[in-house]
């Protein structure tokens, strides 16, 4: 498992593509949020956060995911969780993110 | 794993986890916030703030919000009945739908109830409300039920608790530069109140005026020149100033007489030293030895000196040095029956009664703090503004000094051995 310091954040046409990595369980995840509403503002209507290399999420991360979907829902784009392990997806299911975003299973 | 166990375990994590931030964390806003996204992910909340109060101004300062938009005001100010209500609340969770009571939710209500605000919960450490928290609804939709609640309280109880500490912390800083503060005043009103002291006992004296201040100085650089603290420095400095304190009991005849005093004028006068320090000791100077320097000054390391005829270690430290400052001074102005001597004199002098009147690395400290000023080599122009700048500058004080430097630091060495 890979761990990042930095937002692995790309935009791919009117997608932005967001690496959930394990610094979305701490205060540094706070990047995310802020680089999501960037890529809004600067027009990307969806929004893809991979958890490829995220084995759990915390309730700091549920928090950040949450800032996310609050940016994305007033610009009317989209969210989609992908990569998502069966337990983080229970989680999610658990918590009511599911009722936000859509959830890709790996 | 079942639901209720995995969502039983996100929440319990999460609650362990605040209890570590607030325990652990020094940098408060980072608490705060990292504390805010644990409540906030611990039930997936959509929405809600974190608030301090102030119970000076009455007023609620967000210090974390998330969903409840820009226009959401930064501040808001609480009625005392709503403060009341609060504490009646204890730490439960206040239903928005029950709270319309309050003059707060009055004032506030657009705000609340169009940001969805469903939950208010008051922070309350030792009976002091020390802020709220407010929570939007759940990202699945569903009512807080009392686990719900039974959770967001203890959360809340655990950033209350970051809160009122962080208060104390603020209270005792505040305290302790107020104490700074009034140190400060009283130790400027000592210093004027010591310079008024040392003008007084120069007013007494028409030929040596201003000697006391001018003894206080030289003591000052001698101890800057030892390398000396600040506030050992300024302890010297008092003890120079005040060292001739008991010349106020003296007969100002006795003083002022313009010829040599008799033997029994004499005696009168080798009074002020006792006399000094027992005008100084019921005084609780911030600086140790101020009395001794008074008691000891004219003592001298060979033991020839007065009152008690003292010899080298037994005399204190502070008292050697206001007697060196006192001798330069008595040197370098003129006096009723002696005309001031010329600077190359007084170096002799110096190095001459180096080790019988004047301790040597005084001395060195003394000359060193001259040369040091001479050579620009600092800034200080100390020595320049009490000798005069010609009386400084005259030729051949520099090699002088120097030579005095060498001489004196043998005559160190010397006296070393020999005691040993």
């Amino acid at each position: 498992m890979s761990i990042t310091q930095e937002a692995d954040i790309r935009r791919e046409g009117e997608t932005a593509v967001v690496y959930a990595n394990e610094y979305l369980n701490k205060i540094t995840g706070e990047k995310i949020e802020r680089e999501c509403r960037d890529k809004i503002a600067a027009g990307c209507s969806r929004l893809l956060v991979s958890f490829r290399d995220t084995e759990i999420v915390n309730s700091i991360g549920i928090s950040i995911l949450l800032g996310v979907i609050d940016a994305a829902s007033g610009a009317n784009a989209e969210v989609v969780f992908t990569d998502v392990n069966p337990d983080t997806a229970h989680l999610f299911e658990t918590l009511g993110l599911s009722r936000h975003a859509r959830i890709v299973t790996a | 794993m079942p639901q209720s166990e995995q969502k039983l375990i996100h929440t319990f994590s999460a609650l362990a986890d605040i209890g570590q931030e607030v325990a652990h964390k020094y940098n408060f806003h980072e608490m705060i916030r990292t504390s805010f996204h644990l409540l906030l992910g611990s039930l997936a909340i959509m929405r809600g703030g974190i608030a301090r109060y102030s119970r000076f101004g009455h007023e609620l300062n967000f210090l974390a919000v998330r969903g409840l938009g820009d226009d959401f005001p930064v501040s808001a100010s609480i009625d005392p009945a709503d403060e009341r209500e609060f504490l009646t609340a204890g730490m439960s969770a206040i239903e928005v739908s029950q709270a319309k009571m309050l003059i707060f939710f009055q004032r506030y209500q657009p705000f609340v109830e169009k940001k969805g605000i469903e939950l208010i919960i008051p922070m309350i450490v030792h009976d002091e409300l020390v802020g709220l928290v407010m929570l939007g609804e759940k990202a699945s939709g569903e009512p807080f039920n009392s686990a719900d609640r039974a959770i967001v309280q203890a959360m809340a109880r655990h950033i209350g608790v970051g809160i009122y500490q962080r208060n104390l912390l603020a209270e005792l800083e505040r305290k302790a530069e107020q104490n700074r503060r009034l140190y400060e005043e009283m130790r400027l009103t000592y210093a004027d109140t010591v310079k008024s002291f040392a003008a007084a006992i120069d007013y007494k004296d028409k030929y040596t005026e201003g000697h006391s201040v001018r003894v206080g100085k030289y003591s000052e650089l001698i101890a800057k020149s030892l390398g000396w603290s600040e506030e050992r420095v300024e302890g010297v400095a008092v003890a120079g100033y005040l060292h001739d304190v008991g010349k106020l009991t003296v007969e100002k005849r006795i003083i002022n007489s313009p010829t040599r005093i008799n033997a029994k004028e004499s005696a009168e006068l080798s009074k002020h030293p006792v006399v000094g320090y027992d005008i100084l000791l019921p005084i609780h100077h911030p600086y140790t030895d101020v009395p001794l320097a008074a008691k000891y000054h004219h003592e001298r390391l060979d033991g020839r000196g007065y009152p008690d005829g003292l010899r080298d270690d037994q005399i204190p430290y502070i008292a050697k040095i206001v007697n060196l400052a006192d001798s330069f001074d008595a040197m370098t102005t003129n006096r009723p029956y002696k005309a001031r001597r010329p600077a190359h004199e007084v170096i002799e002098d110096l190095q001459r009664n180096s080790g019988k009147q004047f301790a040597p690395e005084l001395v060195t400290a003394l000359c060193e703090g001259m040369l040091d000023e001479l050579e620009g080599g600092s800034e200080d122009k100390s020595f320049r503004r009490l000798l005069g700048r010609e009386y400084m500058e005259a030729e051949g004080i520099i090699p002088m000094l120097r030579n005095a430097l060498n001489g004196i630091n043998a005559t160190g060495s010397l006296t070393l051995i020999a005691s040993e």
